[in-house]
């Protein structure tokens, strides 16, 4: 009805909007990147420590470590960024003697998936150790799988030997009443967090069913790679 | 014959004074007072590393964007302000999720999704609406140091609670004794609802202790007359 009294009420055009919002995309995108850019080493060093002391945690006596992977195929390789496979931590003592494995396992706990570092050594043929790794269980309850004394006990020497055929575990490793355990393969369970306690033997067991028959096949592997990296320095 | 953009600059701006600071701290607590961003204070006050870390990563968001809006209102068409607001403040708080992992990835897990939900915090929105868009960039920066300072405040005095009963603990630092059975209903749901209350109740009962002495006085004068 009136054009000439829109025009001055609607002072941005449509030039201005896009040329608006482009200009602060464009400085967004640019700080974003630059921030990436400049946190990308700390990260990866945080998360390089992180492991690193993991690994430490779950295998007493461990030194240093090497990271290599099992390939789909059954093969051992050492970690790089172009195999695809499931990761596993070689550690080593003071004389690059290879100590044992830490490998990651995940089951879904209360509220969500549990991931957690277990050290396994094939000396004692005993998982010695687990460190929680992400967790959302409930305080107080369920989050006592990662600091409770008398349930990180369990995982001091949890047996996991193989069936003489090497293809399985001998004992399932299974999660028990609280008090109720009577074998070495079995974990006490917290009272009040059952669920995240069995979601611990759960993973366990799945994990050590895949992971520790393929650990005890290539043993020699393991200490050659060390020998290797030696001879390299 | 005014455009909007005319009256925004003919508005003569107040001076800049202490209570630009406080009122974020005090009048307009956004917690206390306004109950904004209720998410992040109920959800990451359960100690007090975790509520100063938001406290403090929210504060740097308001900061940052605040100055962005502040120094782009003339530029920033109003028809897309909204859009515009989200994208400077979804930046923001991308870098300062960077910024927390490359500090401490144990602190990053703990916070876990909060960090990024920042974004719809409505504490910066508000203020980047409400007062960043209309106002110049000290003005801008003095308030959003209040608001900032009253939201850690606010879930400190939360986190605090919460940890020392919930935990027995203060920073990690163990405060009560061995014997001391703590209340783990504090570090749940429950336990940051009923914290909240137990602050509005207080805060709100000094307001109306301060505000009542003028009442009495009030009615003192007509009781004389």
């Amino acid at each position: 009805m009136n054009p000439p009294a829109q025009s001055p009420a609607q002072p941005s055009s449509s030039v201005n909007m896009i040329l608006a919002l482009g200009s602060i995309a464009l400085i967004s995108g640019v700080l974003v990147v630059l921030v990436f850019q400049t946190t990308l080493p700390l990260i990866n060093e945080n998360k390089r420590i992180a492991i690193e002391k993991a690994v430490f945690h779950v295998l007493p006596g461990t030194l240093s470590r090497q990271n290599f992977v099992f390939t789909e195929q059954g093969g051992l390789m050492p970690a790089d960024a172009r195999v695809a496979g499931v990761t596993v931590y070689a550690g080593y003592d003071r004389q690059d003697t290879f100590i044992g494995i830490a490998a990651e396992a995940a089951a879904p706990g209360y509220q969500d998936v549990i991931r957690i570092l277990f050290g396994y050594k094939p000396d004692c043929q005993c998982i010695t150790g687990i460190k929680v790794l992400k967790m959302t269980e409930t305080p107080g309850l369920g989050d006592k799988i990662a600091k409770d004394p008398a349930f990180l006990n369990n995982f001091q020497a949890l047996d996991a030997r193989l069936k003489d055929a090497g293809d399985g575990l001998l004992h399932a490793i299974t999660t028990v009443k609280h008090g109720k355990k009577s074998q070495p393969w079995q974990i006490d369970a917290i009272s009040g967090a059952t669920i995240s306690s069995n979601a611990i033997g759960k993973m366990l067991n799945e994990s050590g069913e895949y992971i520790i028959p393929l650990v005890q096949a290539h043993l020699d592997s393991f200490v050659k790679a060390t020998q290797s990296n030696d001879n390299a320095q | 014959m005014t455009t909007p953009s005319n009256t925004s600059q003919k508005q003569p701006e107040e001076p800049l004074t202490m209570d630009t600071f406080l009122q974020g701290i005090w009048r307009e607590n956004p917690v206390f007072v306004m109950l904004l961003g209720m998410c992040p204070v109920l959800a990451v006050t359960n100690s007090v590393i975790n509520a100063l870390a938001m406290g403090l990563a929210t504060t740097f968001v308001l900061l940052a964007s605040g100055t962005l809006v502040s120094l782009l209102r003339n530029f920033i068409p109003k028809q897309v302000r909204i859009a515009c607001y989200i994208v400077i403040i979804a930046t923001f708080v991308t870098i300062v999720d960077y910024v927390i992992q490359a500090i401490s990835l144990d602190l990053y897990n703990a916070l876990g999704a909060f960090i990024q939900l920042i974004v719809v915090n409505c504490i910066i929105l508000g203020r980047a609406e409400a007062y960043a868009s209309k106002h110049s960039l000290p003005h801008t920066l003095v308030n959003a140091s209040g608001m900032g300072i009253g939201f850690t405040i606010a879930l400190l005095c939360l986190g605090s609670v919460r940890e020392l009963l919930g935990n027995g603990t203060l920073l990690g630092f163990t405060v009560f004794g061995d014997q001391f059975q703590p209340w783990i209903i504090m570090l749940l749901p429950p336990g940051g609802f009923f914290v909240l209350g137990c602050w509005l109740l207080f805060f709100n009962w000094i307001r109306e202790r301060r505000e009542s002495p003028k009442a009495e006085a009030i009615q003192e004068i007509v009781h004389g007359q």
